[in-house]
């Protein structure tokens, strides 16, 4: 069923699909709508969840560690510095191996206050080991929570769905609704193995050592450097384990195909604009201007930014002359995180392009497609002479 | 090949004694029970057993007579102090007990 | 507490739900307190723990020195930890489980205190449990809100602390919750019973269990019990139960009205931690304590 709905709803609609058991969540512009909706969908029945009005997005998070160590689906959502604020629950979450789907309505951080978007509350989270998809329009959204629940108890890493604050949390748009029964065959009900049962009791998170120790069994137990290393591996193959999730949704659902990067005349270019979200979709109507003025350009939007994708983005950028990474947030007194990211993954290509980089987008500002075109036609005249510092689009100094 | 097992390690830890190893090496003063003065034993049923409510470390036996597991007793004299017949001596570590001689 | 149905030692059951051989210290009143709570919760409890002495004698992957499920959680999150496992308790239709906070002073009256005051407000039913030692213990004994006026701590090395101990009961009952207790390391019978009273309840309830500790204090480890008790025999600590809003003295406290009490000096001098107690301090101290007594 079609429906005209914002990017909040779209992304409560998958939760409510997905059937989440336990919800907890505190209101944070832009993410506000979406805890709302939740909550109209449990109070009028639509949706058989606990649903905690919590006092604060940690304990947002410390609602949804705790459940999902019970044994049930967690969901929570929020936006900039509520997502900081949960910040040692993020790891606490991965680090316990919870299951639990968030989405965030991304949002600039203060100081000074901003509530507009751009992107660095989750890029600054990308160290914490949870798994981020972006998404670049509401069926991204709807169909991304969805594939979310069961990456997550089929890997048992948390993650989190991001979607750009107004431009798709508050902006309406069509979108497909799947059928609740397609979504119950897609996504099988969690049922963990290890979980808080005063039937077979364990204590969960216990004080981990250096090294590894012996139990009452005399088996040898991890330690915690063996815990995290198992973390990581995890964490790598969970990119397999999305490409299978997103070929099973694309069978039963006719969408997706693209779970890493989502590329838009990209087969014959020259030049890639590169960025995360929905500036992705603006890029395109600046490459087609460009693409009629003869320049041979597409544009990447990278999907999933942790675990980072580096065989796709190997696969779409090698041998190409020029890679542009536009990034609404930076790692500061560094460069882009995308950025470093993508030359990175490059480094040990044969046929590696020059890759440049532009900030803009901070705190909401407006981002024009004259801004765009600048950018891009000056990247494209004389790639050779950008240099390794980012360009900053649209000061005002 | 066989799919891949997730998630294969977890801080998750069984119930089970001596986490601390034998606790019972911490010990400098070892309590020792003068069955002539213990009530209950002296009075040949269930009765007084402070030692073992007082306990931290449940290492007293709720019994007559009441059981020391000096494999892990702590040493730190709760039971002495807190027995109403004075039965419990705090001696120390080092002294032999009377099945040692 | 109805006298008939007090426990006794007598009929208080073996049943041990903490392992020995774990890693408290030597004389630990939390020890005694867990271990006697323990007992009345039973097996079917789930248990949330933030950092605390607490979290050193669960143990050490993989082996755990309670016979009970028990998720440790972040510092600031317990209220809400207890609140998840309980909405998974409903969520899973597994109802007859007693879901228990069990936190120190500081991870119940300091850095906890938003999440559990977020719990009781919201109602939870779940059972909070304050152990209450009076310092971060298990960081090495520094000042905590519930450390008492002039007490030395590691950080209030040389004058002692200089501001009064915070009455989180008093916070938690603002709440107006069902169930407000407090109890002591010194008087387990009491506080088994209150902890099983709160068993049968719903909703938010919350004990708060005055706990020396050898180390923290300075005081022999065998005197802990002795010191426990003396602190409510001075009537500077005092047992209570608060039900639906009506307060009561209980056990022990309930006793001393209209009784002489020991002096509160006589309880100081059995610690290294008020040695450096001045004589107006203690005259306060015995003011207030007179003048609250006045009242019961």
């Amino acid at each position: 069923m079609h429906i005209i709905e914002s990017g909040n709803v779209a992304a409560a609609t998958g939760v409510k699909l997905s059937r989440a058991q336990v919800i907890a969540a505190y209101p944070i512009t832009p993410q506000t709508p979406l805890t709302e909706k939740l909550s109209e969908f449990v109070e009028g029945g639509e949706l058989d969840a606990q649903y905690i009005p919590v006092e604060s997005e940690h304990s947002a998070m410390g609602v949804c560690i705790a459940a999902s160590t019970a044994g049930t689906r967690a969901f929570t959502a929020t936006s900039a510095n509520g997502l900081l604020y949960m910040n040692e629950q993020l790891h606490w979450a991965v680090g316990a191996r919870l299951p639990i789907v968030m989405c965030v309505a991304n949002r600039g951080i203060g100081a000074p206050w901003t509530v507009w978007n751009d992107q660095q509350d989750t890029i600054a989270q990308r160290d914490v080991g949870w798994i981020q998809i972006y998404c670049n329009d509401h069926q991204q959204i709807i169909d991304s929570v969805i594939k979310a629940f069961r990456l997550a108890q089929s890997v048992s890493i948390p993650v989190m769905v991001c979607y750009d604050g107004y431009l798709l949390s508050h902006t309406y748009m069509p979108f497909d609704q799947p059928e609740q029964s397609k979504v119950d065959t897609f996504l099988p009900k969690f049922a963990p193995t290890h979980f808080l049962n005063p039937d077979d009791p364990a204590n969960f998170n216990t004080v981990t050592l250096p090294d590894v120790r012996p139990g009452l069994d005399g088996k040898m137990a991890p330690g915690y450097i063996e815990i995290r290393h198992n973390l990581q591996e995890d964490l790598r193959a969970s990119l397999d384990v999305y490409e299978e999730i997103d070929t099973a949704f694309a069978k039963d659902f006719g969408r997706g195909g693209n779970p890493f990067v989502e590329q838009y005349k990209c087969e014959d270019a020259d030049f890639v604009a590169v960025c995360i979200g929905s500036l992705s979709y603006q890029l395109r109507d600046v490459i087609d201007i460009m693409r009629d003025n003869g320049v041979k350009i597409g544009v990447m939007g990278v999907q999933m930014y942790r675990p980072f994708p580096n065989q796709a983005i190997i696969a779409a950028l090698d041998g190409k002359k020029c890679a542009i990474v536009f990034e609404k947030a930076l790692s500061y007194g560094n460069q882009g995180a995308l950025y470093a990211d993508i030359k990175s993954a490059l480094y040990n290509s044969k046929d590696k392009p020059l890759v440049h980089n532009y900030i803009l987008g901070l705190g909401g500002r407006e981002i024009k497609t004259r801004h765009l075109l600048d950018a891009l036609n000056e990247s494209c005249t004389a790639p050779e002479t950008f240099g390794d510092s980012p360009r900053w689009i649209g000061l005002k100094l | 090949m066989a799919p891949k097992e997730f998630c294969k390690m977890i801080s998750r830890s069984k119930p089970g004694p001596g986490d601390g190893g034998n606790t019972g090496s911490w010990r400098v003063l070892r309590p020792v029970i003068d069955l002539k003065a213990c009530i209950p034993v002296k009075m040949n049923k269930e009765a007084c057993f402070n030692c073992w409510l007082y306990c931290p470390d449940s290492v007293v036996s709720k019994t007559i007579p009441p059981v020391i597991n000096f494999e892990y007793c702590k040493g730190c004299g709760i039971c002495a102090e807190e027995c109403p017949a004075g039965a419990i001596t705090m001696v120390n570590e080092a002294t032999p007990i009377e099945e040692d001689k | 507490m109805d006298n008939k149905n007090k426990t006794t030692i007598l009929n208080l059951t073996k049943e041990e739900f903490v392992h020995p051989g774990n890693r408290a210290c030597s004389g630990c009143g939390l020890s005694l307190v867990y271990r006697t709570a323990l007992k009345a919760l039973g097996k079917d409890t789930i248990l949330v723990v933030p950092p605390s002495c607490l979290t050193v004698m669960q143990g050490l992957h993989p082996i755990a020195s309670t016979k009970l499920p028990c998720v440790n959680v972040t510092f600031a999150s317990t209220g809400a930890a207890a609140t998840g496992v309980r909405a998974a308790m409903k969520a899973l239709k597994k109802e007859n489980v007693n879901v228990v906070a069990w936190a120190g002073d500081g991870g119940t009256g300091d850095i906890g205190i938003q999440a559990l005051s977020g719990a009781c407000e919201r109602g939870e039913d779940i059972i909070y449990i304050c152990y209450d030692n009076e310092a971060y213990m298990n960081t090495g004994v520094q000042r905590s809100g519930t450390t008492p006026q002039g007490v030395l701590t590691t950080t209030t090395p040389i004058k002692g602390k200089l501001q009064e101990k915070k009455d989180v009961p008093s916070i938690i009952d603002a709440h107006g919750i069902g169930y407000v207790a407090t109890a002591s390391a010194a008087y387990p019978l009491d506080l088994y019973d209150k902890v099983k009273k709160a068993t049968t309840m719903s909703g938010p309830r919350y004990i708060h269990v005055h706990t020396p500790c050898p180390p923290g204090w300075s005081f022999d480890a065998r005197f802990t019990i002795k010191i426990g008790k003396l602190a409510v025999q001075s009537g500077l600590f005092d047992l209570y139960e608060i039900i639906d809003g009506t307060f009561n003295l209980t056990g022990q406290s309930k006793k001393l009205i209209g009784k002489d009490k020991i002096p509160v000096l006589d309880y100081f001098k059995t610690q290294g931690r008020f040695k450096s107690l001045d004589e107006q301090i203690v005259k306060k101290v015995q003011d207030q304590v007179n003048a609250k007594w006045a009242q019961y």
